[in-house]
């Protein structure tokens, strides 16, 4: 199954190698890692997701733990959580057909961020599906697509909802968390 | 388990016995000091007052400002060695250890001592110079990237660049080697940060109060249904590992084991965790542990792990181990839960405290029927015991171990090497407390036996210590018998000499059709070897010369070898195939048969 784990590290040099040795020693390939500056001052927070056992999770938790650099672990599994990622997406399209992936990006809600007369450039950001589902589009007129970067995704837990407030916060964001625990049962 | 050193104690003994006058006043905080004046006088006030090492040029400022330091430095002959002395030293000792080398070749040659060190949950510190800074990563000469090549087989490892780091790294490092699971901690000093000078003050360098592992977990429910499970099991065995020694819990073990009546097996690393003599003892368990042993586990209804990790040497093939058993697994490694061996109950904690907290939940309970059904299964296998075969002119190493055992005495240490002999060792030396077994248990690292043996003896000095050792891996660290002439150590030196790698032959023999291939060993005369140490020795060819030639070596003034010439072709018995279940073992051979008999336990 697919793990999500959030971890707060040491922002310091060669931590992240320590984390990621980790999964190379327990022969764990790493879907995707983000790593960015957190809400806490000298420490990072990533969110790295891996296919391992359903049993696996409790050790790799336990595991990352006994890293020095590592100061809190969260094993995200199907608690309730918001996942994005970001996908910067380079397509080839002249002034005679960019107007088709304007409506596409319309219907995506995504944005055009980069506009010259032989491309364009669309920043997306979604549940790993949505931007699937762009990509899949995208690539129905082969030789379209030039370039695409994916941050991988990041996960942040849900606060202490009741289940009316998650459907009074609006249909798309509802929406989202209903693929995100999709997703999680799935996996 | 928090951390045991008190740095503050030691700080002022150690400053109190300076020889030096004056040298204390680099001691006493705060003062400007050179890197490798802080080195050392944070190491001083670790407590540390012997150190093994090798010097060269990235740690030579290091090594300058030495003397002026109440320390004692051990020149090894290879680095190797120096983290095996650390190792020993710590083993015998419960402190740190500590091992210094230089960069490149130096740092690299400390790399299997570490492993030897994390694999066993070893305390121990290694420092090693550095490139200066401003060429750390152009492959400057004798760089080697250590923290990178090290950061498998370490708890944790530092560089540092900047002087005034040190002092909080290295007690940082101390703190790291020797709390919660303990573990090896490498700290790789560039040349100019020993070479510039801070500020020191050993109590400002402290380092933030030890965080235990956040999952540690001893549930109120854990306990009681621990508790439980003991009142109502009918074939209860206790799993005693290297954990017991570690967080000092043989009492609690014993109380354990004497109230409730369960009888205790013992891993490799846990041997001396429980006397040998005890009634309640059963053995080593595993791969060659005796079929009684293994069989106990294979029949019990609820197994109390105790420090110990269910390693593949002990448990055989993981989807035939205890299948009957519930499982009770008390350990202070949240990352060792059901990793190998799934369990009913987990007490995730230090092994004395969560004793503590359970024992007052344990009423008497009559374990006689299950301990005589334990008695009955050891049968046969006890009389054809080589131990008690008559004396036929042939001198087996299980005779020497049982000869050594009974001269030499509980009090002993020994060290053994890894091998055939490490086994018998096992099998034939009764250890009867914690601490006097010394052995590379998980690494399995040949050569470890005379550096250990070098950092026991100056660990207790005032206690016998055997080394035990095979003709071959003898042969890989041999050169610190130099070490041992240096330093005017009394180390006694038992080589058990078959003429082959004696484990590999075994398995040649067993599994790949007697195929001996690579197997046969060509040595030195080990006494002349010896000889040209200016150390004494004897070889030894019966078991009639076995005694008197260990009361010999036991009265030498100084060291002494042993070279005892044993069967060639003899086997370890019982032994369970890697892979195999550990009711599938090889039995000793019977008098019918020439060849190994393949028996099942309940044979």
């Amino acid at each position: 199954m697919l793990h999500t784990f959030v971890a707060y590290v040491e922002d310091l040099p060669g931590v992240l190698t320590r984390v990621a040795s980790l999964f190379r020693r327990l022969n764990i390939n790493i879907h995707s890692l983000t790593v960015g500056r957190s809400e806490r001052p000298g420490l990072s927070r990533l969110t790295l997701v891996c296919e391992a056992s359903g049993e696996a999770g409790h050790r790799i938790r336990a595991s990352l733990f006994k890293l020095e650099n590592v100061v809190d672990v969260d094993d995200i599994a199907q608690a309730p959580a918001v996942t994005r990622e970001l996908a910067l997406i380079k397509v080839a399209a002249t002034p005679r057909n960019r107007a088709q992936i304007f409506d596409l990006v319309e219907v995506f809600r995504a944005r055009i961020v980069d506009l010259t007369s032989e491309s364009l450039m669309i920043e997306m950001t979604g549940v790993e599906s949505k931007i699937e589902g762009l990509i899949e589009v995208l690539r129905e007129d082969e030789g379209r697509i030039l370039e695409i970067c994916r941050s991988g995704k990041m996960t942040m837990r849900r606060g202490h909802h009741v289940s009316s407030v998650l459907r009074a916060m609006g249909a798309g964001d509802a929406e989202e968390a209903r693929e995100t625990q999709e997703n999680a049962v799935e996996s | 388990m928090a951390s045991k050193g008190n740095p503050k104690g030691h700080a002022h003994e150690a400053n109190g016995s300076a020889a030096a006058p004056g040298a204390n006043a680099h001691l006493h905080p705060p003062a400007r000091l050179t890197g490798a004046e802080i080195l050392w006088a944070t190491l001083v006030g670790e407590g540390v007052d012997t150190v093994f090492g090798y010097p060269g040029g990235a740690i030579l400022p290091a090594y300058d400002a030495l003397r002026k330091f109440p320390i004692r430095h051990v020149l090894v002959r290879h680095e190797q060695g120096a983290a095996h002395m650390a190792d020993g030293y710590a083993r015998a000792s419960g402190k740190v250890g500590v091992a210094i080398a230089t960069s490149g070749p130096g740092a690299t040659n400390l790399v299997t001592g570490i492993a030897t060190a994390m694999l066993d949950s070893i305390p121990i510190v290694c420092i090693t110079g550095n490139v200066p800074s401003k060429v750390l990563g152009t492959d400057a000469f004798q760089e080697v990237d250590i923290t990178g090549v090290t950061l498998p087989v370490t708890k944790h490892n530092f560089l540092v660049s900047k002087t005034e780091d040190l002092a909080q790294t290295l007690r940082h490092a101390f703190q790291i080697a020797r709390s919660g699971r303990p573990g090896p901690v490498l700290v790789d000093i560039t040349k100019d940060a020993q070479q510039g000078s801070a500020v020191f003050d050993f109590e400002v360098a402290k380092p933030r109060p030890y965080r235990p592992h956040p999952m540690l977990r001893v549930e109120e429910s854990g306990l009681a249904q621990a508790a439980e499970l003991i009142r109502n099991a009918k074939r209860p065995v206790i799993l005693a590992g290297h954990g017991v020694m570690e967080s000092g819990a043989m009492e609690q073990v014993r109380a354990l084991a004497e109230r409730a009546q369960i009888p205790v097996a013992l891993t490799l690393l846990g041997l001396g965790g429980f006397p040998a003599s005890h009634p309640l003892n059963l053995g080593m368990m595993g791969m060659h542990g005796e079929a009684w042993v293994n069989h106990a586990i294979q029949e019990a209804d609820l197994l109390i792990a105790c420090g110990m990790r269910f390693d593949d040497r002990v448990t055989g093939k993981l989807s035939e181990y205890a299948l009957k058993a519930r499982k009770i697994h008390i350990e202070i490694d949240p990352a060792e839960i059901n990793k190998n061996v799934k369990v009913d109950v987990a007490l995730v904690g230090d092994l004395r405290e969560v004793l503590e907290e359970l024992l007052p939940r344990i009423a008497g309970r009559d374990g006689s029927a299950w301990l005589k059904t334990i008695e009955a299964s050891k049968g046969a296998v006890a009389v054809r015991d080589i131990k008690n075969l008559p004396d036929l002119g042939h001198l087996y190493a299980a005779h020497v171990m049982h000869d050594l055992w009974r001269i030499a005495g509980s009090d002993a240490i020994v060290v053994t090497d890894v091998g055939q002999h490490q086994m018998w060792e096992a099998q034939y030396f009764h250890h009867g407390k914690p601490r006097t077994l010394i052995t590379s248990g998980g690494l399995g690292a040949m050569g470890f036996a005379l550096p250990a043996a070098i950092g026991a003896k100056f660990a207790c000095p005032d206690k016998d210590v055997w080394v035990i050792a095979g003709d071959g891996g003898f042969q890989m660290t041999a050169a610190e018998l130099s070490t041992i002439v240096q330093e005017k150590l009394k180390i006694h030196i038992a080589i058990i000499n078959n003429g082959y790698l004696g484990m590999i032959r075994q398995w040649q023999e067993f599994f790949y059709e007697r195929n001996y291939e690579a197997a046969p060993l060509v040595s030195p005369d080990f006494v002349k070897l010896a000889d040209a140490h200016g150390i004494p020795g004897r070889a030894v060819r019966t078991r009639a010369e076995v005694a008197p030639a260990v009361e010999e070596a036991r009265r030498a003034p100084g060291a002494f070898l042993l070279n005892f010439l044993v069967e060639k072709e003899e086997s370890v018995y019982p032994m369970i195939p890697a892979g195999s279940a550990l009711h599938e073992m090889i039995r000793r051979p019977g008098k019918r048969a020439k060849d190994p008999l393949e028996e099942r336990a309940e044979d």
